[in-house]
């Protein structure tokens, strides 16, 4: 009955399931912890940044179904990106590659976008010579 | 996979037997109870049945009495806004707990819009109503006293003949919702001093698709649907039959079954609590401790520092069905109205559990339930939780048993969100 009958897509359950890159990284460059003002729920990411370059991605969360899920596919999809790509991350790539969220749920995008933001916000605190190269792109309000 | 079902305040299996009683009122005996011929007397005949067991079940004086509706929060629309638009001459002012269901308070809320006036009367941190504050809230105009008679959420009995011997002094009638008690908890509606109270059968294994108003014959009410002189001319509509005739039947064998079935899930929920008192930590129950003061079936944990969505989607990957009262399961992205109002925790709120016992659980079911939800949910999402880690840390502390070092996870999560919890 369970396999037939799930409150999120199967590609949420899965990623709600078996989480990518659950925990924290030891040696993060950036790390960012947000909380959703609507249901009060928490996000952490952290990243390891090398050369300009997300090498990794760690996330822990307090939250909802679709606020783990969120977490996953975010960190999974920043990877690789520079930081001046990682900026221009919008919580509508992690809602299209999660296959869609009920309305009510898409604020838990939201705070994975806002989350890693945190962490890019964080790095770049502590590089600034970059800061002024990077400018960063702030969160569309309840996008 | 094993299936546990603990949702029985949501719904409860139809008993075969019940169901068999309502098969031929869908097809050979389909008749219109208001129809004069045969086959409308017939189904009359069956609803009389079943008023006169609905009857007995709550101890009204008589069948007449008993009025069907579609469903408990239809009883109780008709119950506050019939009596408050009945009586509107004499005064325009309610009474109610505010731990009342959403059906009886969005009732109220829809009429203060219309001039009425409401108190909504404080609970303790059990959720008990306290007779005395009913008594204080009381004007000349008071015209209604709501006061459920066992908590939906967190289970708390009402001293409800307490607050029905206040009413019935001071000549206000009192309306009981007892949704979440029938079938569980003894009704008498005569020694509660109830004007009006309401239940819904599939609470206690009878159909879905009726609700029943208990009325006191002196007790004003008008119909708020109209049409047809259905109910006395208090309820507009053709009245479900095969679910009446379910009602009645459901009622009759819950009252006959209520001492074992009360006995059986009350051990249950003993067994259940000491368990996962035993194997999770940091866990709360809200509401009363189980007794006499709490129903038999609910239990209203609260795991710290995981929220209560995750914890229903685990439980339901292992085969086990609860509720929650989390934030993140509500469509208004609020924790539920009543942990608010016993001064739960903000945070202790969204990690909101219901579990709720039926007849049919088993203790090999109970002890299955015990041991996943400590290791295959709690143990599980902490391990995700950025807040169990920073309290492992020290820089948050606990709620449910603090060590006096660091920020509450409530101020923790309302500084990163900027938002007061
Ligand atoms: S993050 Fe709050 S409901 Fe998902």
């Amino acid at each position: 009955m369970s396999e037939s009958y799930t409150l999120y897509n199967q590609t949420v359950m899965d990623h709600f399931l078996n989480p990518r890159n659950l925990g924290d990284l030891p040696e993060a460059d950036g790390v960012g912890e947000v909380g959703a003002a609507a249901c009060g729920d928490i996000m952490k990411i952290s990243l390891r940044i090398e050369e300009g370059r997300i090498k990794d991605a760690r996330f822990k969360t307090f939250g909802c179904g679709s606020a783990i899920a969120s977490s996953s596919m975010a960190t999974e999809l920043i990877k690789g990106r520079t930081i001046e790509e990682a900026m221009h991350f919008s919580n509508q790539e992690v809602v299209q590659a999660l296959g869609g969220l009920p309305p009510v749920k898409i604020h838990c995008s939201v705070l994975a976008e806002e989350a890693l933001k945190a962490a890019l916000e964080d790095y770049l605190k502590k590089h600034p010579e970059l800061a002024r190269k990077t400018p960063l792109q702030s969160a569309p309000a309840g996008a | 996979m094993r299936q546990v079902y603990l949702d029985h305040q949501a719904a409860t299996p139809l008993l075969p037997e019940v169901f068999e009683a309502m098969r031929p009122y869908f097809t050979e005996a389909f008749g219109n109870p208001s129809s004069l011929h045969q086959h409308g007397l017939r189904a009359r005949d069956a609803m009389n049945q079943a008023r006169a067991q609905l009857a007995r079940f709550i101890r009204a004086e008589s069948p007449e009495e008993i009025f069907f509706v579609s469903d408990g929060q239809e009883a109780a629309n008709l119950a506050v806004k019939g009596v408050a638009y009945a009586n509107q001459r004499k005064g325009n002012h309610i009474v109610a707990a505010e731990t009342e269901h959403p059906a009886v308070l969005n009732s109220i809320e829809f009429l203060e819009k219309q001039g009425f006036a409401c108190t909504r009367v404080k609970v303790d941190r059990e959720g008990f109503v306290k007779p005395g504050d009913v008594e204080a809230a009381l004007t000349d105009q008071t015209i209604l006293v709501a006061v459920h008679c066992a908590n939906h959420d967190i289970g708390t009995v009402q001293p409800i003949a307490e607050i029905g011997a206040i009413a019935a002094r001071r000549g206000v009638p009192l309306y009981v919702d007892a949704e979440a008690a029938a079938g569980w908890a003894p009704i008498d509606v005569q020694a509660m001093n109830a004007s009006l109270l309401s239940f819904s059968p599939h609470k206690f294994y009878g159909p879905k698709g009726v609700g029943v108003l208990y009325r006191h014959k002196r007790a004003r009410l008008v119909s708020i649907l109209h049409g047809g002189v259905q109910e006395g001319g208090r309820r507009a509509g053709v009245e479900n039959v095969p679910a009446i005739v379910g009602a009645g039947l459901a009622a009759e064998i819950a009252a006959r079954e209520l001492p074992a079935r009360s006995a059986h899930t009350a051990r249950l929920q003993q067994r259940l609590w000491q368990g996962l008192q035993a194997a999770v930590p940091f866990l709360k129950l809200n509401g009363p401790p189980p007794g006499p003061n709490r129903l038999p079936t609910n239990l209203s944990l609260s795991a710290e520092f995981i929220e209560g969505e995750g914890q229903l989607l685990l439980c339901d990957m292992n085969g086990i069905a609860v509720a929650s009262g989390s934030s993140c399961v509500s469509k208004s992205l609020k924790i539920s109205h009543v942990l608010a109002a016993i001064g739960l925790d903000h945070a202790l709120a969204q990690g909101n559990l219901i579990l709720s016992l039926g007849k049919d659980n088993t203790e090999e079911e109970i002890d299955y339930v015990v041991e996943t939800f400590a290791n295959k949910v709690v143990a599980r999402l902490r391990s995700m939780s950025p807040m169990w880690d920073e309290f492992q840390r020290g820089l948050i502390d606990s709620a449910i048993a603090p060590r006096g070092s660091g920020r509450s996870s409530s101020a923790h999560a309302s500084a990163l969100s900027g938002k007061p919890a």
